[in-house]
């Protein structure tokens, strides 16, 4: 069944991408800054200090992954319905709420006002817009013509996306009930239940855009309404649900836990063992695909899912895990699945509702094409660097050596130094695809001209025309 | 069954054990878990309103720049801490507490110790890729 060409006319949902790509760049600037601390111990100490800048960079690099899938995914429900989203004020409503919170954290971080937890350190009265957004969202999704019945895969995963993110928000924010909070096995046990599940959710919002993108170019819907795909939606959602023990194994939480966490994570070796399968044929459709600019990021995002996967199937060992956890293998782990699949991910979204063509595609094509490169080759050594930092923390932590943390850390600086030089390339890499993204938008061309590219179908027609 | 019909069981059948799941993660007791005082009460608040987290972790959780504090006072005396929570280090900032943050932030750590240890050098590694303590 090839998919008809949608004309969008207004889409109210670019301004997240736009957004989202606007926090990237800010996550990319706090990243470097916060590095320097690495490199140089003490630098900006007294004035602009990690707790400042830690959270700059990870909630910035947080919410352009929400604010680009939720763009994501209301742009392409329209094009997946062929019809434009109802409610316009509700979407603009959900996109002042987000833009408003996003800028009111960043800015309270400036003024050191924390009281939160990792990744979400802000002050938890943001909880509320925050929470009234993610509301309005799912009602965007769900009175758009949402139908599961006959629906493809990725609609599904949109679905339990939008649930399921919800849910784990709340749930991150449980710690305010003072029964929780003074229990801190507990406390962490919940924390880290809800951030793995939420994680998981993000990635069914991304996963389900990235099928619905290569049915798109494909120009058939054969996948996503094959059994297989709903096998691996299955696997995934059980992952999501019960995978999230191995952030803990070495809390003194309740063994069960563990050992539900490793089960279930080695269900994904048989993700991992498909992969290898079928090797050959992602190599065939490569080929055939490879000039397609969305598709470049696809495909750099699938090596990337690759080691990703591969690192976290041995993290969730828990005899490996002892000599990860704690260290910059997890920092590795976190970027590496940040950085290489879910923003690669949103890259080639942003890049496919952009268009391929126009002037600003046209003459920045070099640029771009040098970007992608160079993002992946310094994202591999920031990754490998980070890695080996960490199991060198790790056989230090598992030594019964007397050198005092601080002395380990100086003796790992040839690796964060090889760290920050990799993040400055992987930065000008990212600078490199962005740029243009946001230049076509400032120049008007996403929203307005541009929006007769809004085509389903359309790659297969161009492959032809350039054949 | 129709396929639709298939699809929606397992979705449901899931989503009831993940809740069942998350009951029992919500309401079971934890043997260690004996609440924090309310000096360590405080405590806890202040480590989350000054961030400390950024750079230290507990339990191997938290921002890589700094040493892990899990069990800090059981390896430091009392009086360390309060040096360092007093005037910082090189790395770290004064954040310049009052007596009573510096006391209640020692009476956390104090708490925070007694619920378990943290060390990966702990465990017992067990053939089947399992940890115990
Ligand atoms: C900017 C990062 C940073 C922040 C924020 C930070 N610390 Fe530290 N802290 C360090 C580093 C690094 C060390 C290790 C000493 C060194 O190498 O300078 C340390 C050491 C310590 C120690 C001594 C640990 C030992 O085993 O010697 C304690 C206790 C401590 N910090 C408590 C805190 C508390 C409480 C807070 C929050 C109020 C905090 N720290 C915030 C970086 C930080
Ligand atoms: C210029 C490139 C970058 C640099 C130099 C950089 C640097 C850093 C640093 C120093 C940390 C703190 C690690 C610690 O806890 O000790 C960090 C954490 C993190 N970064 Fe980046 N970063 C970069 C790019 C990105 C990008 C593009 C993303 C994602 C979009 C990202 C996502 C994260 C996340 C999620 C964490 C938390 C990791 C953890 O669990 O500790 N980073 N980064």
């Amino acid at each position: 069944m090839p998919m008809a060409p949608y004309q969008n006319k207004n889409n109210y949902a670019a301004p997240f991408i736009t957004t989202g790509l606007i926090l990237l760049c800010s996550a990319l600037l706090f990243g470097l800054l916060a590095a320097i601390q690495y490199i140089v111990p003490g630098w900006g100490r007294d004035t602009f200090s990690f707790e400042k800048l830690r959270p700059l960079h990870v909630s910035s690099a947080v919410f352009w992954i929400i604010a680009g899938a939720m763009g994501t995914v209301l742009t392409y429900l329209q094009e997946h319905n062929q019809k434009p989203l109802k409610n316009k004020a509700l979407v603009k409503w959900q996109f002042y709420l987000f833009a408003a919170s996003f800028a009111g954290i960043l800015i309270s971080y400036f003024f050191g006002v924390f009281s939160g937890r990792e990744y979400w350190e802000f002050h938890p009265l943001f909880a509320i817009p925050i929470t009234i957004g993610w509301i309005l969202f799912i009602i965007n999704f769900t009175t758009n013509h949402l139908k599961l019945k006959g629906a493809p895969v990725y609609v599904w995963m949109w679905f339990t996306g939008a649930v399921f993110f919800l849910f784990t928000y709340l749930e991150s924010n449980l710690w305010l009930i003072p029964g929780v909070r003074n229990h801190l096995v507990k406390d962490m046990t919940i924390q880290w239940k809800s951030y793995g599940s939420m994680v998981g959710a993000w990635n069914q919002l991304i996963y389900g855009s990235s099928i619905y993108l290569m049915d798109k170019i494909a120009g058939n819907k054969k996948y996503s309404h094959s059994p297989i795909a709903f096998g691996l939606y299955f696997l995934g959602l059980f992952n999501l649900m019960f995978n999230w023990g191995h952030h803990i194994y070495t809390l003194p939480a309740h063994a069960a836990i563990q050992y539900i966490a490793y089960i279930v994570s080695m269900t994904e070796l048989y993700l991992f063992g498909r992969i290898i399968y079928l090797w050959k044929s992602s190599v065939t459709t490569a080929r055939k695909n490879i000039h397609i600019r969305p598709f470049q990021f696809l495909l750099s995002a699938d090596i990337w899912v690759f080691m990703t996967l591969g690192l976290a199937i041995a993290m969730s060992v828990p005899v490996l895990n002892l000599y990860m956890h704690g260290t910059h293998v997890i920092v590795a782990h976190t970027m590496g699945a940040t950085i290489g699949i879910n923003s690669l991910l949103l890259l080639a979204f942003a890049y496919d509702m952009a268009g391929s063509q126009g002037e600003v595609m046209t003459r920045n094509k070099k640029l771009i094409d040098r970007g992608i490169v160079l993002t992946n080759i310094s994202l591999f050594v920031f990754w490998l660097a980070l890695i080996i930092a960490g199991f060198m923390k790790s056989f230090w932590q598992m030594s019964d050596t007397t050198e005092p943390f601080g002395a380990m850390m100086l003796r790992l600086q040839p690796y964060f130094r090889v760290f920050y030089i990799a993040g400055l390339g992987l930065a000008t890499g990212l600078g490199m695809v962005i740029y243009p993204l946001l230049k076509k938008q400032w120049t008007k061309r996403l929203t307005r001209n541009a929006a007769s590219e809004f085509s389903g179908g359309s790659y297969q027609e161009k492959a032809v025309e350039i054949a | 069954m129709s396929d639709y019909r298939i699809k929606t069981l397992v979705f449901v059948g899931l989503s009831l054990s993940f809740l069942g799941y998350t009951a029992w993660i919500y309401f079971h007791k934890e043997r260690e878990d004996h609440p924090a005082n309310a000096a360590a009460q405080h405590g806890k608040m202040i480590w989350q309103e000054k961030n400390c987290g950024s750079c230290h972790q507990l339990y191997g959780l938290g921002g890589h720049l700094g040493p892990d504090l899990t069990n800090v006072y059981a390896s430091k005396p009392e009086a360390y801490i309060r040096a360092i929570l007093s005037a910082g280090t090189p790395v770290m900032p004064n954040f310049h507490l009052s007596e009573n943050e510096k006391a209640d932030l020692i009476e956390f750590f104090k708490y925070t110790n007694s619920t378990g240890t943290s060390s990966p050098k702990s465990f017992t590694l067990h053939a089947d890729g399992t940890i115990s303590k």
